[in-house]
């Protein structure tokens, strides 16, 4: 018997590593990427985030709108001019896919202002976006690709955002969307002699 | 009969030494000494409260050891999200000093190996620091000796609390040498590639709520361009 019981310890400590070693701890949950071919190279994918549902925080120093309710911005003088909003983000077909931080901080005027973007896909990784201080005359904002990580990592690009007003007379019909235009390049490999 | 109890009872017994060879194997999961902590280069840096109560904003699925923070706080419970959290707080320079702003977006990471001591979370850092410019951090987390040390041990005292003092690197990566991986993207840090490590300092954590007194820290080792530009930037004020 006591054999028997040395040979269930045995098979317990393989069954717990083979256990352990077999079944993933951690399965991010992925949607299909919604992406389409441009005409001069690379593929786009569309972003969107629903205004107010899918606003997570807006904080800035004076602001009478701050979301949620209870959120104290830091009284100190060196963020009175850095507001930041953060987002849950949504694919082309509505699905929440990630999270995003839109940060703006104006130093000296609004021309020289820094607006970043960071969207957050968990099963896909993370796009860091510079976009212009200004706006084109059609009310679009143009941004780049500074790096990203996993997925993103080999990618170059550039953003568009825009925001879009809601017209439709439903009851829960969000104000508006805020669309990012993402448009990717691989970088190209290094030749090999 | 009995022959099936033993062997039912040695197959628990099994399990269980594995699990506490696992848990206790001091030979894995251990976060070593920093590289930068020994460099010759400058370093910056920029700490932040862990306890999510003294952030700005701290948010998750909800159902986590840490609660979301305001509590009005719209929470991460959909599919894609719910294994990853969001927060936004104050960055402090050595002196204590508010400094900057620091976003940080985090999710379990589907390369965590528990057989070999990898407990792993991806996270990315987007940090402004006003009058110098910002910064994004990418990094692999290991929370593996966190967990054993601080809330292994909450979940197993009577007051389900852990009091100590516990430091720990929990950078893991991408770096070779278990670095993060820093672009600079405005200011001073324009153009450059920058590596940095995350530690944290726990005094107690608690099994409903997380950390109550914890400390984070981003260590980031600067080129001499940013020294260079440090030391005209400061003559100017001169």
């Amino acid at each position: 018997m006591v054999k028997t019981f040395l040979v269930g310890i045995i098979l317990g400590v393989a069954a717990a590593a083979g256990a352990l070693y077999a079944n993933p701890v951690v399965d991010q949950e992925r949607k299909i990427s919604y992406g389409s071919v441009v005409l001069n190279g690379g593929n786009r994918e569309i972003f969107h985030i629903n205004i107010p549902a899918d606003r997570v925080m807006n904080g800035g120093a004076g602001q009478s709108n701050s979301v949620p309710d209870g959120l104290v911005w830091p009284n100190d003088e060196i963020l009175a001019t850095v507001s930041t909003e953060m987002f849950k983000l949504r694919n082309e077909i509505d699905q929440i896919i990630g999270i995003a931080a839109r940060t703006v901080a104006v130093e000296g005027d609004e021309s020289s202002s820094v607006i970043d973007w960071v969207l957050h896909i968990p099963a896909r990784g993370t796009l860091f976006i510079n976009m212009d201080s200004m706006p084109a005359d059609d009310g679009r904002r143009a941004g780049e690709f500074n790096t990203g990580t996993r997925e993103f990592q080999a990618m170059t690009g550039v953003v568009t955002e825009r925001w879009v007003v809601e017209t439709s007379d439903d009851e829960d019909a969000p104000d508006g969307r805020i669309e990012l235009f993402a448009t990717y390049v691989s970088q190209l490999e290094e030749a090999v002699e | 009969m009995k022959y099936l109890i033993a062997l039912f009872l040695g197959i628990v017994t099994g399990a269980v030494i594995f699990a506490a060879v696992l848990v206790y194997n001091p030979f894995i999961g251990k976060s070593g000494l920093s590289p930068l902590e020994v460099s010759d280069s400058r370093t910056m840096s920029l700490s932040y409260s862990a306890v999510a109560s003294e952030s700005i904003v701290y948010t998750n699925d909800g159902e986590s050891t840490m609660d979301p923070y305001p509590e009005a706080v719209e929470q991460l419970w959909e599919d894609t999200i719910r294994q990853s959290s969001a927060m936004a707080t104050v960055m402090r320079d050595g002196r204590n000093q508010t400094v900057g702003l620091g976003i940080k977006f985090s999710s379990l990471s589907e390369q965590t190996r528990l057989l070999s001591g990898k407990a792993l979370v991806d996270s990315v850092w987007y940090v402004y620091l006003p009058g110098r410019g910002a910064f994004f951090l990418e990094q692999t987390e290991n929370y593996w000796d966190y967990l054993r040390s601080v809330v292994l041990p909450a979940y197993r005292s009577s007051a389900n609390t852990w009091k100590g003092s516990w430091l720990g690197n929990v950078t893991a990566g991408p770096g070779a040498l278990g670095t993060a991986k820093v672009t600079g993207s405005s200011g001073e840090f324009e153009g450059l590639d920058m590596l940095a490590v995350e530690s944290i300092a726990v005094k107690a954590w608690r099994v409903e709520g997380g950390p109550v007194a914890a400390e984070g820290r981003l260590l980031i080792e600067l080129p001499d361009v940013v020294d260079a530009a440090a030391a005209e930037a400061s003559q100017k004020l001169d």
